[in-house]
């Protein structure tokens, strides 16, 4: 059962062929023997999961329901769900037990998921390869001594593992596309504002997007649709209504223009990923695309605009863990109030969001602010620009979504910068607001590698179309890890 | 570009964070590396360009002045370190 797509599971549980229960513990099982060695999940909502299972029979049994109604998924433990711990990978929220859900997990439910469990993320969603968990690192089911990619990581593996059919991720400033990218999975961050941040988390609110880790584009055209739309509880949520994406995907094919930025293909891109992406352009090419080359003038400076940006918001944000009004807590007394919260907040946060929060400290304190966040903020204009320039031309930008497949744990966990560098071709579609996915487009060392397609603002039929036309031409999405096939 | 202790120590007490000695030196030499990485931002000529603070184009919106939210503090202080009499307790600071 777990070979199947939720397209795929639709239909047998429509047809009930097979019902929500079987299907939600065979998946249950699968996580249980699996998950110990992968560590994709969190908390595992067993009890929760097979009253939803059952719930979705007796819809489904009445001939009602949609498309997700029994299928089994998985949500990041970013997203608030009611009654059910929501700890961000961190220990500051270990004890917290979410009173509400986000809007993304109450529109999933309301349309008859089953929610398998919470995964694996690093921590407050800072970093890219899971290992800034609290909980300990998610491993990549290709090679368990590989990082699974992050901040989703947890997210890629359990679809991946085939240990849910679906999952949620968060995106900020590449967290979906570089785990998908990482773990062989279809990752798709859509634009900034088409999905409610409502009980998501906040790390940058600026750049912060929920969307989807699935296996096929087609699986996340269906979750994509239940997860978008207008949002009363976020004014950033855009009001627009949502297209039909589904319909989208069997549209049929027109002669589009791929532009593909030269600077995508730097001295840091390895040769092996570099031939992978091409060999994906020439797919596109005889499905009659055409592809041009583009430059984008300012992506060199994208990782430095987000090492600002970012952890300016995020400092700003997670002002809110002072250890009163939920979280972590020190114990023994304080001096004053200051050494209150300096010990809970020290003894809460790991090194990781530490960093990230003393650096937005930094960046925003008198006499740095015009140097740092300013100029960061006229060089994110400037990147954004770049993009409306190019898709004056372009109808989709292609490019590699990482520099190399998924990397050793503990490689670059003690090199900040490094790890930083990784998110070189994702962050530019996140500075811009850009919808952007993730699809596996071959092997290298039996690593998975991952394509990125960028569209214009609100563009997901497209870019959604056109990774669906690319994974009925190819099968690199259909690739199952070692060992995880039975 | 180098952070000394007394830098991150003015850093840390803006941000109410805590950095035990032990993990002083660590968290001083790798915020160098990326106030270095950043440095690459002063490169860029901005002139003329407008700061970009949010992707999307738009306005906030407005609502119809009504309630929309009860009083749900019971629910909310459960996940509270210590409450009495609905209200939130620190614990006793010398001041």
């Amino acid at each position: 059962m777990h070979e199947a797509t939720i397209a795929q599971l639709a239909q047998e549980l429509k047809s009930r062929k097979v019902s929500s229960q079987e299907l939600t513990e065979h998946f249950l099982k699968r996580i249980s023997h699996l998950d110990e060695d992968l560590n994709a999940f969190i908390t595992i909502t067993q009890n929760d999961a097979l009253a939803q299972a059952k719930a979705a029979d007796v819809r489904l049994a009445s001939g009602e329901g949609t498309p997700l109604t029994g299928i089994p998924i998985a949500h990041k433990d970013i997203f608030c769900t009611k009654g059910v711990k929501t700890s961000c990978g961190s220990r500051m929220l270990d004890n917290f037990i979410s009173p509400y859900d986000a809007t993304v997990v109450a529109r999933l439910k309301k349309a008859g998921a089953v929610m398998l469990g919470k995964t694996n993320m690093d921590e407050f969603a800072m970093g890219s390869s899971n290992e800034t968990s609290f909980y300990g690192p998610a491993h990549n089911p290709w090679d368990r001594d590989k990082v699974p990619g992050g901040s989703s990581g947890g997210s890629a593996a359990a679809v991946a593992a085939r240990m849910a059919c679906g999952a949620t991720g968060t995106d900020t400033g590449g967290s979906i596309r570089q785990p998908a990218a990482f773990s062989g999975v279809t990752g798709v961050k859509p634009t900034y504002g088409r999905v409610s941040r409502y009980g998501m988390v906040a790390f940058a609110s600026s750049l912060d997007q929920a969307g989807t880790l699935t296996r096929t584009a087609e699986d996340a055209a269906l979750m994509l649709q239940i997860m978008s739309g207008p949002d009363e509880q976020d004014s950033t949520a855009l009001p627009n209504l949502v297209p039909d994406f589904c319909k989208a995907l069997k549209d049929s094919w027109e002669n589009i223009t791929i532009g593909v930025p030269d600077n995508f293909f730097d001295k840091g891109l390895d040769s092996n990923n570099a031939q992978l992406i091409r060999d994906a352009l020439s797919v596109f090419e005889k499905l009659g695309a055409t592809i041009k080359e583009i430059h984008l003038e300012n992506t060199h400076l994208s990782v430095p605009v987000y090492y600002v940006v970012a952890p300016a918001e995020a400092s700003s944000n997670l002002s809110r863990f002072d250890g009163i009004r939920y979280g972590y807590r020190a114990e023994g007394e304080s001096g004053d109030l200051a050494e209150f919260y300096m010990r809970t907040r020290g003894e809460g946060f790991g090194a990781e969001v530490k960093r990230r929060i003393l650096t937005g400290t930094y960046v925003l304190s008198a006499g740095y602010y015009d140097a740092y966040y300013l100029q960061a903020q006229k060089i994110r204009q400037l990147i954004s620009q770049d993009f409306s320039r190019a898709f004056e031309d372009v109808d989709l930008i292609a490019g590699p979504t990482a520099p190399t497949p998924a990397f050793s744990m503990g490689q670059k966990i003690d090199d900040p910068v490094q790890m930083y560098l990784n998110d070189i071709y994702t962050i530019g579609a996140s500075l811009a607001g850009l919808p952007a996915l993730s699809t596996p487009c071959g092997l290298v060392n039996n690593l998975p590698v991952g394509l990125q397609l960028i569209g214009p603002h609100l563009s997901e039929e497209r870019l959604l179309k056109a990774a669906h036309y690319f994974q009925q031409e190819t099968d690199w999405h259909a690739l199952v890890p070692p060992g995880y096939m039975e | 570009m180098s952070l000394n202790r007394e830098d991150v120590e003015k850093l840390c007490l803006l941000a109410r964070l805590e950095v035990t000695p032990e993990e002083m030196t660590d968290v001083a030499s790798k915020l160098s590396d990326i106030v270095t990485l950043v440095n690459q931002l002063q490169t860029a000529d901005t002139t003329g360009a407008v700061p970009m603070a949010h992707p999307l184009d738009i306005v906030q919106r407005l609502r119809e002045d009504k309630v929309t939210e009860s009083d749900r503090h019971e629910r909310y202080q459960q996940n509270a370190p210590m409450v009495e009499k609905d209200l939130y307790l620190v614990p006793k600071v010398i001041e």
